[in-house]
C-alpha cells in the first residue's frame, strides 16, 4: 500500500466523521428541544427555516456574537483551557468506534473506522475519564462557588460510575476475548448481541453511560435549580457553546459505545441469508448502525424529560451499592455462560 | 430511635426502579402524540372569556355619548392613581360629563376596582390585552381611545349583572 493512499483515505474518513459529528451535535440540540416540547404538549422551535430546521445555525450565530466574559476571580489559563479540553476529548474519542463493515472502493479495502486500535475499548475509557478534567478545571478555575460545587460533584460522580462501567465492559471483553472494537462487534453475529446474552451488564452500562455524560437523571454537575449552571456558570459565548457541544458529542459517543458493545455494532442479524450482494449488504449494515445510534440518542433525550433528578446521596448509593455489585454479578454470569456453551 | 416507616413501603418491583421507569417513559411517549396546547400568537389569538380583566374602557351609548357622569369614584378608588377625571356640565339629562378622562396605562394594574365602584356601569374591563406603546406619552389614554361602543361590551356587562 502506498503512503499517499493511506493519507488520503484517512483524511477523507476524518473529514467525514467530523462533519457527521458536528451536524449530529447541532441537530441533536434541536431534537432535544423538539422532543422536550412534544413531551410537554408544546410545539418547540418552529420559526427559523422549515419547521425550525435552521434553528441550530441561528443559535450558533447568536452565541458567536455574544461577549466572552472571564470573571476577575478566575484563573485565566485554566478557564480558557477547560472548554478546549472538553471539546477535544469529546471529538477525538470517536476515532475507534467502527460505523460499518469493511467496504471495497476504487479497488482498496476500506475499514469504516478511523483507527483499528487493538485496545480501542481502553482508549475510549481513558479519554472519557480525561473528560472529568475539563469539567473539574472549569469548576475550579471560574472562581465561583457554584462552579466549584459543580466541578466537585462531577469528579465524584464520574469516578464512582466509571467503576461499574469498567466492570460491565469486562463482561463484553470476556465474550469477545479481545479489547479491539472490530473483534467485539464480530463476536456478536446473529442474535448473539451482548444486550441479550448479558442483560444485567447492559443495564449497568446504560445507567453508567447516563452518569458519565452528565445527563438527567444524573446531571448533578449542572443541576440548574441548585447550582445556577454548575461548572459552566461563569462561561459565555463560544466557550459555553464548547461545553454544550461537548456534552452532546459525549452523548453520541456513549450511544456509539452502547451500540458497539451491546447491540452488535453494525451487524444486522441474518442479513447474509437475504443474499443481497456486496454493496447493498454493507450499506444496510452501515445504516443499521446509524439507526441504532439514533434510537439511543432519542432514548437519552426521552429519559431526560421523563425522570426527575437524583439526590446526591441517592446517586452515590446507587453507584456503589447497586451498580457496582450488579456489574460484578454480570461478570460471574458471563463466566458461567462461557463455561456452559463453549 | 426506630426508623419511621412510610405509609406504604415500596414493594420489590417498585424497588427495582426499572418497571417504574418504563411506566414513566410510556407515559411521556404517549404525551408526545397528543394534541399540543401552544397557540401560535400572532397568527392565532387568544379569545378571553367574559370574566377577563383587560384594558379598562368607557362605555359609549348608542347615541354616541359616554355613560360616565364624572363622579370621580374610579379616580378615588384607583390604588395606582392611574385615572384622572375633570367634570363639566351638560344640557343632557345626566347633567355632568367628563370633560377630560385619562388613564395612564403604565400605572394601571388591571385590578378592576374602577369597574366595581362605578355606579353607572360606565367604566368596564374589556377583553383587549394587546397594549403596546413606544413612549410614555402614548401610554396615557384619553377619551378618544377609551370610548368603546356598548355593542362591543355586551359580554362584560352581562357578566357584571350576573356576578357583581
Amino acid at each position: 500500500m502506498d503512503i499517499w493512499g493511506i493519507v488520503i483515505e484517512s483524511v477523507v474518513k476524518i473529514l467525514f466523521v467530523l462533519t457527521i459529528m458536528l451536524l449530529t451535535v447541532s441537530y441533536l440540540v434541536l431534537a432535544e428541544r423538539k422532543v422536550s416540547a412534544w413531551i410537554q404538549s408544546r410545539l418547540g422551535p418552529n420559526r427559523v427555516g422549515w419547521g425550525g430546521a435552521l434553528q441550530p445555525f441561528a443559535d450558533v450565530a447568536k452565541l458567536l456574537l455574544k461577549e466572552d466574559i472571564v470573571p476577575k476571580a478566575a484563573d485565566k489559563t485554566l478557564h480558557t483551557l477547560a472548554p478546549f479540553l472538553a471539546i477535544f476529548i469529546a471529538f477525538s474519542t470517536y476515532a475507534v468506534i467502527p460505523f460499518g463493515p469493511p467496504i471495497t472502493l476504487f479497488g482498496r479495502e476500506i475499514n469504516l473506522h478511523l483507527a483499528d486500535v487493538n485496545i480501542g475499548v481502553l482508549y475510549v475509557l481513558a479519554l472519557t475519564s480525561l473528560g472529568v478534567y475539563a469539567i473539574t478545571f472549569a469548576g475550579w478555575s471560574s472562581g465561583s462557588k457554584y462552579s466549584l460545587l459543580g466541578g466537585i460533584r462531577s469528579s465524584a460522580q464520574m469516578i464512582s460510575y466509571e467503576v461499574s462501567m469498567g466492570f460491565s465492559i469486562g463482561g463484553v471483553v470476556m465474550m469477545a476475548s479481545s479489547l479491539s472494537p472490530v473483534d467485539i462487534i464480530e463476536s456478536q453475529s446473529g442474535w448473539m448481541w451482548n444486550a441479550i446474552v448479558q442483560p444485567i451488564g447492559f443495564i449497568t452500562f446504560l445507567v453508567s453511560a447516563f452518569a458519565e455524560t452528565n445527563r438527567l437523571p444524573f446531571d448533578l454537575p449542572e443541576a440548574e435549580p441548585e447550582l445556577v449552571g454548575g461548572y459552566h456558570t461563569e462561561y459565555s459565548s463560544m466557550k459555553f457553546a464548547s461545553f454544550f457541544m461537548a456534552e452532546y458529542a459525549n452523548m453520541i459517543i456513549a450511544s456509539g459505545m452502547i451500540v458497539m458493545l451491546y447491540l452488535g455494532g453494525w451487524q444486522v442479524p441474518y442479513i447474509e441469508k437475504l443474499g443481497l450482494g456486496s454493496p447493498f449488504t454493507q450499506i444496510i449494515q452501515t445504516l443499521s448502525f446509524f439507526v441504532k445510534v439514533g434510537f439511543l440518542l432519542f432514548f437519552f433525550i426521552w429519559v431526560r424529560w421523563s425522570i426527575p433528578r437524583f439526590r446526591y446521596d441517592q446517586l452515590m448509593n446507587l453507584g456503589w451499592k447497586v451498580m457496582f455489585p450488579l456489574s460484578l454479578l454480570n461478570i460471574v454470569w458471563v463466566a458461567v455462560v462461557i463455561m456452559l456453551f463453549n | 430511635m426506630p426508623v419511621k416507616k412510610r405509609k406504604k413501603d415500596l414493594n420489590l418491583m417498585e424497588n427495582l426502579y426499572i418497571p417504574e421507569i418504563a411506566k414513566g417513559l410510556a407515559l411521556t411517549f404517549k404525551t408526545m402524540f397528543k394534541p399540543k396546547v401552544t397557540m401560535e400568537y400572532p397568527e392565532v389569538k387568544f379569545q378571553p372569556p367574559a370574566s377577563y380583566r383587560g384594558r379598562p374602557v368607557l362605555v359609549q351609548e348608542e347615541s354616541g355619548v359616554e355613560r360616565c357622569v364624572a363622579c370621580g369614584l374610579c379616580s378615588r378608588v384607583c390604588p395606582a392613581l392611574a385615572i384622572e377625571v375633570r367634570a363639566s356640565e351638560t344640557e343632557l339629562e345626566k347633567e355632568r360629563y367628563p370633560e377630560k378622562f385619562e388613564i395612564n396605562m403604565l400605572r394601571c394594574i388591571f385590578c378592576g376596582f374602577c369597574e366595581e365602584v362605578c355606579p353607572e356601569e360606565a367604566i368596564v374591563m374589556s377583553k383587549d390585552y394587546e397594549l403596546v406603546f413606544t413612549d410614555r406619552e402614548d401610554a396615557i389614554y384619553g377619551k378618544d381611545k377609551l370610548l368603546v361602543p356598548v355593542a362591543n361590551l355586551k359580554d362584560r356587562l352581562e357578566f357584571l349583572r350576573n356576578f357583581k
